[in-house]
């Protein structure tokens, strides 16, 4: 074989494996990348059970109750205009508290009920995801109304 | 075989990364909370002067029995210049304001007292944001109410309404 | 004094920088030759004088000068000393000059050492790394001043974020910071070599070194920041997939790939172009990697506050050095003669093959973090997780693996796979052993760690095979670290694997006196009670693992930081290790539970075994290691120091 069909060959392979990579990549992507959903969206059906995604809201006052077993809690996410329940099983971080922000990574399960496999509160006062901007306003908007 | 074009390619693609950043930057995801404050005192800090002929402000003052607002602004905040005429109200009905002047210049500090009317007793200047971090304030305007002990008890993110100034006026009243 | 002395160092060692920049430039563009001989003292008395400001600012930190704006924001007299030091750096503004440090320190290493190449080159070189530090100490001085005064002191500081107060992460990002800043140096080179177009062996031989060296240290930094996310989050996991994380391993996986193509160039004389734009990406990806961890474009856990002022400060001066340098590349890169020719099956087109996969993976994990700002550019907001990441890069690096096990049989330029054919069975045995074994005992195993546990197999016997019949005293030292490298992959991947495949957890409540039983130990939980620390107090849980008749005490720890000066209380879990021959018992204490009568009767624990987890960091160790031995064979740091003390001999005799 000549040199030069093997630098032809090193380039299609390169494009190739260029092409291969972006395909791979937008495929998972669309499988994999979760939404970010709100209780708001959630109610208006645009999550599909099952499928991975991200809550985010504020956890609604006195809605944590803990199980029987002492690992499981259920609590309401809300975001002023429409509430969740989710189900957690696990060590919730520490500042988790009612009033205040979290982010939970799960699926819904068909019953309307949020399961998380791991749950973010706010770390500090200055963590907050970005996705979540302009919530806390809602619902405080939403509180003094009532 | 091998044309030039090509080797444009990184420069193209790190063209694309600076536009989403630059995106990112001209929208930043703010980092929006409600006050961890609320019911708390104030968090300890002794400001220096925001501009000539006003004083600063110290959290120790706060605590003199009077219940107030603190107020903060920037004089390069549009919806402060909006929010003036109420401030101007609730002083003109009584209420004590103090300010706290977010990143700012002194001679732009003075600049839109002499546009809008001047509402503060004192104006703090808080070049780092540090103070309004500590106080979980996320942008400005943002009003506090603060009891006569120095005890935060309300927060209001954004713009005083009109409608809200007698409503305030009387929260204050009642924490006498 | 000291913040003063510190501010007027900076601004005398942007001087010098500024001197270098100007200097070389009217050097390369033919002035007087008198002034390439200005470049090199001024480089080094930059770096100096650099280091020296750092040094002020540790003192500042040191004597808790809370008139220090830096120390009073970050810094608190109850800390423990320990942490004062390591608080310098573990803010903005101190690690931007510590940033600042390591640019100027590499470039009066390049002064002092670089004797290879052409000399108008090395001024190049030089004026490059003098124009990367200008930059930052424009942004330090103007946006990020470390040694700025309180008007008032306040009478202490308002402390460190707990979580960040940590003997691991003390020490973490500093070892990052010289990974990252280190592949400025072959960006440096990359540039002067466009510049005066002496690209080949030279300039590759010249930049390996620094390229080995800086890319020893990401490696260890990120080793050490899997492990500290481990132990200190207490979530359990040594891989998050998150931003922070990930900025850090796109520069690695650019050195990686570059280590390997400047290997290349430096025998072979061949794929220059590639080269060289590795290198300027390389830097790039860790400019790029600081920028968004700085400017909180993208929040995370580690992130540090948003500053949209600093963040197009420092977008401006990326746009500057990478457009600069990839826009020098396109124009220079298509005069570059075409390197020398070689066959597929060769040394060389397999480390084309591992460069372009290194290449996709970096992409790919770049597309994953930069995603979510896209999307939300588009109206969605998306966050993209470690399901993506496994998903892409997981298979990927299996492929990589078995590449790599494959290129070092090869003999460069062509070969006959008369290595290959003999060798590789053996190691695909052993690959095909874990498997059936796996297969059989394993019981149900991801398809993934399946797969990572047998490549393990295979490249931990094939790694070995290019000592094999080999005079190993005579073996050269580069070779042995390449080879301690590839084995380091296979003891990580082998963790990996057989952690994730046989991971046992337990999660419950237990009251004291209860016992817990995970993998083969049983756990007794005998109860809490509170301590105090320095500047915190915790609840402390005792148990007590029992296996095999021995029994091992562990206390987890759930502690609280106060709040100081207008700071909110925080708490962290510290998580207890059982370190064992194969794996760790990880231990972590949560929130107590109340009783039917509202006391706290039991507590939340959660218990992992996770097998061979450790070896992941010893893989991790090995590989920066192995790294080291060649890096060691490759500088010739002796050599060179003899050389230079043989020509200064020679100078006094005349």
């Amino acid at each position: 074989m000549k040199a030069k069909h093997q630098r032809l060959i090193l380039a299609l392979l390169a494009l190739g494996g260029v092409a291969g990579a972006g395909v791979l990549g937008a495929s998972a992507l669309r499988d994999e990348a979760a939404y970010f959903r709100t209780p708001e969206e959630i109610e208006a059906g645009k999550a599909v059970v099952g499928e991975p995604m991200r809550l985010g809201g504020m956890v609604a006052a006195n809605s944590i109750k803990r199980q029987s077993d002492g690992i499981t809690i259920v609590f309401v996410a809300t975001d002023g205009k429409a509430s969740i329940p989710v189900q957690f099983t696990g060590i919730v971080p520490d500042l988790f508290a009612e009033n205040s922000g979290m982010v939970a990574d799960g699926r819904m399960r068909a019953d309307g009920t949020f399961v998380a496999d791991k749950i973010l509160a706010k770390h500090d006062e200055k963590y907050m995801p970005p996705q979540m901007e302009g919530m806390d306003k809602a619902v405080a908007k939403a509180a003094a109304k009532t | 075989m091998k044309s030039r074009w090509v080797l444009f390619v990184p420069l193209a693609i790190m063209g694309l990364l600076f536009g989403a950043f630059i995106y990112r930057l001209t929208v930043p995801g703010e980092t929006l909370i409600q006050s961890q404050w609320i019911n708390k005192p104030m968090p300890l800090f002794d400001l220096p002067p925001a501009t000539a002929g006003v004083a600063g402000l110290k959290s120790s003052q706060l605590a003199d029995g009077k219940p107030r607002l603190v107020n903060v602004f920037a004089s390069w905040c549009i919806p402060c210049r909006a929010e003036a005429p109420q401030l101007e109200a609730l002083k003109a009905a009584g209420v004590p304001i103090d300010g706290i002047a977010i990143r700012d210049r002194p001679e732009d500090v003075a600049q839109f007292l002499n546009e809008v009317g001047n509402p503060f007793d004192r104006i703090g200047s808080d070049m780092q944001s540090s103070v309004q971090i500590a106080l979980g304030s996320s942008g400005v305007p943002e009003t506090f109410l603060i009891d006569g002990k120095g005890i935060i008890r309300e927060q209001i993110q954004g713009v005083i309404l009109q409608e809200q100034v007698p409503e305030i006026i009387a929260k204050l009243e009642a924490m006498k | 004094m000291i913040a003063e002395l510190g501010l007027a160092l900076l601004w005398i060692a942007a001087a010098l920088a500024c001197l270098s920049l100007v200097a070389g430039i009217i050097f390369l563009r033919g002035g007087p030759k008198d002034l390439a001989s200005l470049v090199r003292p001024a480089s080094v008395a930059q770096g100096v004088l650099t280091t020296a400001a750092f040094g002020l600012l540790i003192a500042l930190f040191v004597r808790s000068d809370m008139s220090v704006e830096l120390v009073a924001r970050n810094s608190n007299s109850l800390k423990p000393m320990i942490f004062k030091v390591a608080g310098t750096w573990g803010n903005h503004e101190g690690s931007m000059l510590l940033w600042l440090m390591i640019l100027s320190l590499s470039g009066a290493l390049i002064a002092i050492f670089e004797r290879r190449l052409r000399e108008d080159t090395l001024v190049a070189t030089l004026a490059a790394q003098a124009a990367l530090s200008l930059g930052f100490f424009a942004f330090l001085i103007f946006s990020s001043n470390p040694f700025n005064r309180l008007p008032v002191a306040p009478p202490d500081g308002q402390g460190l974020n707990p979580l960040l107060q940590d003997i691991g992460l003390a020490f973490h990002p500093p070892t990052l910071y010289v990974g990252y800043v280190g592949l400025s140096v072959a960006f440096s080179f990359a540039v002067g070599a466009l510049i005066t177009r002496e690209i080949g062996p030279a300039f590759a031989r010249a930049m390996r070194p620094w390229v080995l060296g800086s890319w020893i240290f990401l490696t260890l930094g990120i080793t050490a920041g899997s492990y500290w996310a481990y132990y200190e989050l207490g979530w359990g996991g040594w891989w998050f997939w998150d931003p922070v994380e990930n900025v850090s391993l796109i520069p690695w996986l650019a050195g990686a790939a570059l280590l390997h193509s400047v290997a290349v160039t430096a025998t072979r004389n061949a794929l220059r172009a590639w080269t060289v734009m590795l290198a300027v990406i390389g830097f790039s990806m860790s400019m790029v990697g600081t920028f968004i961890v700085r400017s909180g474009l993208l929040t995370s856990v580690h992130s540090f506050a948003v500053d949209p002022e600093r963040g197009t400060f420092l977008l401006a001066l990326m746009a500057i050095y990478i457009g600069g340098a990839l826009t020098l590349f396109a124009l220079r890169a298509g005069t570059v003669a075409e390197g020398k020719k070689f066959a597929l099956l060769s040394r060389e087109g397999s480390l084309v093959i591992n460069n372009l996969l290194l290449t996709t993976i970096l992409a790919l994990v770049l597309l994953g973090t930069l995603y979510p700002i896209v999307a939300e550019a588009m109206g969605e907001k998306i966050s993209v997780g470690p399901p993506y990441y496994n998903k892409v890069a997981g298979p990927l690096a299996l492929i990589l693996c078995l590449v790599m096990v494959a290129g070092p049989l090869l003999a460069w330029r062509k070969d006959d796979g008369r290595k290959l054919r003999s060798r590789l069975p053996i190691a695909a045995l052993a690959g095909a052993i874990v498997l059936v074994l796996l297969v059989i005992f394993g019981g149900h195993v991801g398809i993934l760690p399946l797969l990572g546990m047998a490549v393990a197999g295979v490249v931990a016997v094939a790694s070995l095979a290019p000592l094999w019949g080999r005079n190993l005293r005579r073996t050269p030292l580069p070779t042995w670290g390449m080879v301690i490298a590839h084995f380091g992959v296979a003891v990580c991947l082998a963790g990996m694997g057989a952690e994730s495949a046989f991971i046992k957890e337990k999660l419950v409540a237990a009251a004291p006196g209860e016992t817990v039983r995970v993998g083969d130990f049983d756990v007794l939980f005998k109860g809490v009670k509170p301590i105090a620390g320095p500047n915190y107090t915790a609840i402390e849980g005792t148990l007590v693992a029992m296996s095999g008749g021995k029994s091992h005490v562990m206390k987890p720890e759930s502690r609280m930081f106060p709040g100081l000066m207008g700071t909110a209380p925080t708490e962290t879990n510290e998580a207890a290790l059982l370190t064992r021959p194969g794996g760790q018992l990880y231990v972590v204490l949560g929130q107590p539970v109340q009783g039917a009568d509202g006391r706290a009767d039991r507590y939340q624990l959660r218990l992992w075994w996770k097998p061979l987890v450790w070896w992941i960091w010893l893989g991790g160790g090995l590989i920066a290691f192995g790294a080291a031995l060649s890096m060691l064979g490759r500088a010739q740091l002796l050599a060179l120091w003899r050389a230079r003390r043989a020509r200064k001999e020679e100078g006094r005799w005349k």
